[in-house]
């Protein structure tokens, strides 16, 4: 569109929308989806959030005290399920709609309606998990792996957890076509693919990481539910089945899976850290390189998920030093970020922060990960609180870290106003400490032999339980801040300037913050 | 520790785990490792553990330190100027190089420990370990022993799960009929399970073998000295999972010998029990011990079920309704629900108790006295 003062009144005129519900419900603008995106993640944050208070209050000493067993079991379930499902992944979704259009140049996703679209089926999927809690015999209570032959005997709630899997797939898959299309398709002139910023790198990977195994696991569930209802017998060896197939058809989507959960946080970080250090990334090429290994790799370690399920021992070993592979890759990335920082001049805003939080506590996951896929050790540790604390220093340090660097990174360009730092700062050292306080311990108890998914426990775990408990509540309680902290900063505060941060690099920061309803109409060119 | 465990370097770990501060201060309660090891792997998984952890934390410090100096020195506000370097190609492949071969290194030790693990040639005894929801079945195989057969359910009171009596030092971890194994020989542990998947996990013996429905894994230990290992199942398994330990008793050879004449004389009373003619007072009181152990958990001390998960027996149409029916359902299970076929887990006379306490008790009054022959009529 041309820039004279008639293109001017045709972009007014552009700027007409639907006013109140009608907006949100029809909109094609990334924008507004976005910020769909992110509040849906948010509420679903603190759905599966006070999911994990009510396991830990169960959880705070010996005995029942709360909830039955079975019960528990479908909290247990359903926090995995809500958590990895409707809390990070749409909250990755949200991001990259905002900003890889604004990143690459782009007035909008490639796929207006088409996005409109994978969001709203977000809702139905995720009342299908939440009711299925109150419809009779209670939602699935099998971990959110649904693991057969359990999920067979379980009640209707199963056949909803499996219909919202359905339905997730579809809207992730969607989203990853949108976003591979618009990332290889409506890059600004001049901005080649090894010009292209590192968020929307690690999302091109992802997208094509989810559109690889999300039909995979829809696969799966679809098979569940024919055993249970149509007289299959995939997985029950009763009809020359195998339940341990399911295993194998699981883990191959749920390893990936947590890469997909973990790299579009790799790219934020790697935005973050160069722009509080005021220095270029170190190693560019390098970090899209080790990101596309990753997801490689991801492919060929399934297995270390089923050690204890029984395999040959050449699979065990096969498994083991692929999985220690990744560690290569991953370090790589690590030692770039280090090297980004050293000689820089750094400033510690609540992003920065939150960035290097982040390093230090997936690295943290990354060395328990690694004993975990020695396979002698794995036996030991297997199925315990061990492997709780691990996954949750790499999904909740790794995850949920950069989501809010994400986050306090780009509010000013989302809002027009700068937040409270002092309250950044606040929430960040709050998460921080009782995020240790609630997950260190578990690596002890995982150690003295406590299994997962009990509701009940020997008196030797008490102390640390309590402990990781506490922990929980003011992990929990934290997040209400980073709430108050984000509405404050929408109602009002310091004006943002179109870029806030002096040290950050990219088109996302040229355009005026808030960012107008539409920006790029005329694409930049790259020199 | 034992001697035999390698000793820890303390200024490695204290780097990391500040919390080793906290453990000194703090009472035995705190354990910060494994459970002591009873077996050579468990030792070797043991050492293999804290050497990775060793690496780890040496890598930790490295890397940390660097990137503590830069935020100390390399801060704005204490005058840093940007450098302009963003690629630097040989300290790249470098740190591409080193970490290649610490993992070769690990690798390799992991591996052989991993092979000796898998390698249950030549066992002295074989025990077959059955999963059950919720309770463990043993049957031993091969070896001394063979032929004895029995079921190992949670022997915790009910009162304390409620906490209407005090927990004892083994609350959750106790069960009614130990798994007996001399020390120092090399015992088989097959797995497999009757309904789902089951784990038996034995943290001290260094096992941990999922229990696969109509699939058989194997493990083995050779346990090094005498005691009571302690451990529960692994596997999400139902609302019994967290209620189904695993007791193993290493024993002296003699003592076994001794354990071993004790137990088949008991199956010997039991099949003497198929043939006596019973008294309906007499089943009711065996039955109610039987339902305790076996039913409880689904269809609840007051047969009420948990409404819309478990069927009622209470009224049932099934408990007041014909015999036969009553006892081909215990005999068979259900076939797609949790409720399990009872025929092979329990005897024709355990089975008739259950099924006439159940007919006699709560608002049920037929007055039924099943006979364990007609129980045995019904197997097939």
């Amino acid at each position: 569109m041309q820039k004279s003062a008639n293109g001017q009144a045709q972009t007014e005129a552009h700027g007409h929308r639907p006013e109140g519900l009608r907006r949100w419900l029809t909109t094609t603008n990334h924008k507004d989806i976005g910020t769909l995106y992110l509040w849906f993640s948010f509420t679903m944050f603190i759905v599966g959030g006070i999911m994990a208070l009510i396991i830990r209050a169960e959880l705070f000493q010996p005995g029942l005290q709360l909830i039955e067993p079975e019960r528990y079991n479908q909290i247990v379930t359903l926090h995995g399920l809500i958590m990895v499902f409707g809390a990070i992944m749409p909250a990755f979704v949200g991001f990259a709609n905002w900003m890889i259009p604004l990143q690459i140049g782009a007035s909008d996703m490639a796929f207006g309606r088409l996005n409109n679209w994978s969001f709203w089926l977000l809702i139905p999927a995720s009342l299908l998990l939440v009711t299925s809690l109150f419809v009779p015999g209670g939602a699935a209570g099998v971990g959110w792996t649904l693991y057969p032959p359990l999920s067979i005997q379980m009640g209707m709630g199963m056949d909803l957890a499996i219909f919202s899997v359905h339905i997730l797939g579809i809207s992730s898959i969607l989203g990853s076509i949108n976003i591979i299309t618009t990332v290889l398709n409506l890059r600004a002139p001049g901005m080649t693919m090894l010009k292209m910023p590192m968020f929307a790198w690690t999302w091109l990977i992802t997208a094509f990481l989810i559109i690889a195994v999300m039909p995979v696991f829809a696969g799966a569930v679809t098979m569940l539910l024919t055993d249970r209802h149509f007289g299959t017998s995939f997985f029950s060896a009763a009809g020359g089945g195998d339940p341990v197939l399911y295993q194998h058809v699981f883990w191959f989507f749920g390893h990936p899976e947590v890469y997909i959960v973990i790299l579009p946080g790799f790219g934020i970080i790697s935005h973050v850290i160069p722009a509080f250090s005021r220095k270029p990334l170190f190693g560019y090429t390098s970090m899209v390189y080790a990101t596309a290994s990753i997801a490689i790799l991801s492919f060929f370690v399934w297995g270390h998920h089923m050690f204890t399920s029984g395999m040959p021992v050449a699979g065990q070993i096969f498994y083991m030093y692929a999985t220690m592979l990744i560690a290569v890759p991953t370090g790589v990335k690590v030692f770039n970020w280090t090297a980004t920082m050293w000689r820089g001049a750094l400033t510690f805003e609540t992003p920065m922060l939150f960035a290097i939080g982040f390093i230090f506590l997936f690295v943290m996951g990354g060395f328990s990960g690694l004993v975990l896929a020695m396979t002698a050790v794995d036996v030991q540790m297997h199925n315990t609180y061990y492997v709780v604390a691990h996954f949750h220093y790499t999904m909740v340090a790794g995850a949920l870290f950069s989501a809010f660097a994400a986050v306090y990174y780009w509010l000013p360009k989302w809002t027009g106003h700068m937040y409270s730092e002092m309250l950044g700062k606040v929430h960040f050292w709050l998460t921080m400490i009782f995020f240790n306080m609630t997950f260190f311990v578990q690596h002890f108890l995982g150690l003295a032999g406590m299994p997962r998914r009990i509701p009940d426990y020997a008196l030797q775990f008490a102390d640390f339980n309590a402990i990781s408990s506490i922990g929980a509540f003011g992990l929990g309680l934290s997040q209400l801040l980073f709430l108050y902290i984000v509405i404050t900063c929408i109602k009002g505060g310091p004006k943002a300037e179109a870029k806030p941060w002096d040290g950050a690099e990219g088109l996302e920061w040229e355009v005026a913050s808030p960012a107008p309803y539409h920006t790029w109409e005329t694409q930049p060119v790259i020199k | 520790m034992t001697r035999q465990v390698r000793s820890v370097s303390v200024p490695h770990l204290a780097g990391l785990w500040a919390l080793a501060l906290l453990s000194k201060a703090a009472d035995a309660a705190y354990a910060l490792n494994f459970q002591e090891p009873a077996t050579l792997i468990a030792k070797e998984i043991y050492n293999l553990n804290m050497w990775m952890m060793e690496i780890c934390v040496t890598i930790f410090i490295l890397v940390f330190g660097v990137m503590l100096y830069s935020i100390i020195r390399h801060r704005k506000s204490a005058g840093g100027k940007p450098a302009l370097f963003h690629e630097n190609t040989k300290i790249e492949i470098l740190w591409t190089v080193i970490p290649i071969a610490i993992l070769i290194a690990v690798a390799w030790p992991v591996t052989k420990t991993l092979l000796a693990m898998r390698d249950s040639s030549n066992a002295d005894i074989t025990i077959k370990v059955t999963g059950y929801q919720w309770k463990w079945g043993y049957d031993y195989l091969k070896g001394e022993g063979a032929g004895i057969k029995f079921m190992s359910i949670l022997a915790t009171p009910q009162a304390q799960l409620d906490g209407k009596a005090p927990r004892e030092e083994n609350y959750l971890l106790q069960v009614d009929n130990h798994m007996v194994v001399p020390v120092n020989k090399k015992v088989r542990i097959l797995t497999t399970s009757n309904d789902v998947i089951h784990s038996w996990y034995v943290p001290a013996l260094a096992i941990q073998q999922d229990a696969m429905p109509g699939f058989i894994r194997d493990a083995w230990f050779r346990a090094d000295r005498e005691g009571i290992f302690r451990g529960q199942c692994a596997q999400l398994c139902g609302k019994g999972h967290g209620y189904m330990p695993i007791v193993v008793e290493v024993v002296p050879e003699e003592k076994y010998a001794a354990w071993v004449a004790e137990q088949r004389k008991k199956m010997a009373t039991g099949a003497e029990d198929q043939n006596k003619v019973w008294q309906l007072a007499e089943l009711i009181q065996h039955g109610e011990a039987v339902y305790t152990k076996n039913c409880v958990a689904c269809h609840q001390a007051d047969g009420k079920g948990i409404p819309s998960v478990f069927p009622a027996l209470d009224g049932s149409k099934i408990a007041t309704g014909a015999k036969i029916g009553h006892i081909k359902t215990v005999l068979s299970g259900r076939p797609g629900t949790a409720m399990a076929a009872f025929g092979p887990q329990l005897s024709d006379t355990d089975i008739a108790a259950v099924i006439t306490y159940e007919r006699n008790a709560w608002s049920n009054k037929s007055g039924d006295a099943i006979q364990p022959s007609e129980v045995k009529a019904e197997r097939r």
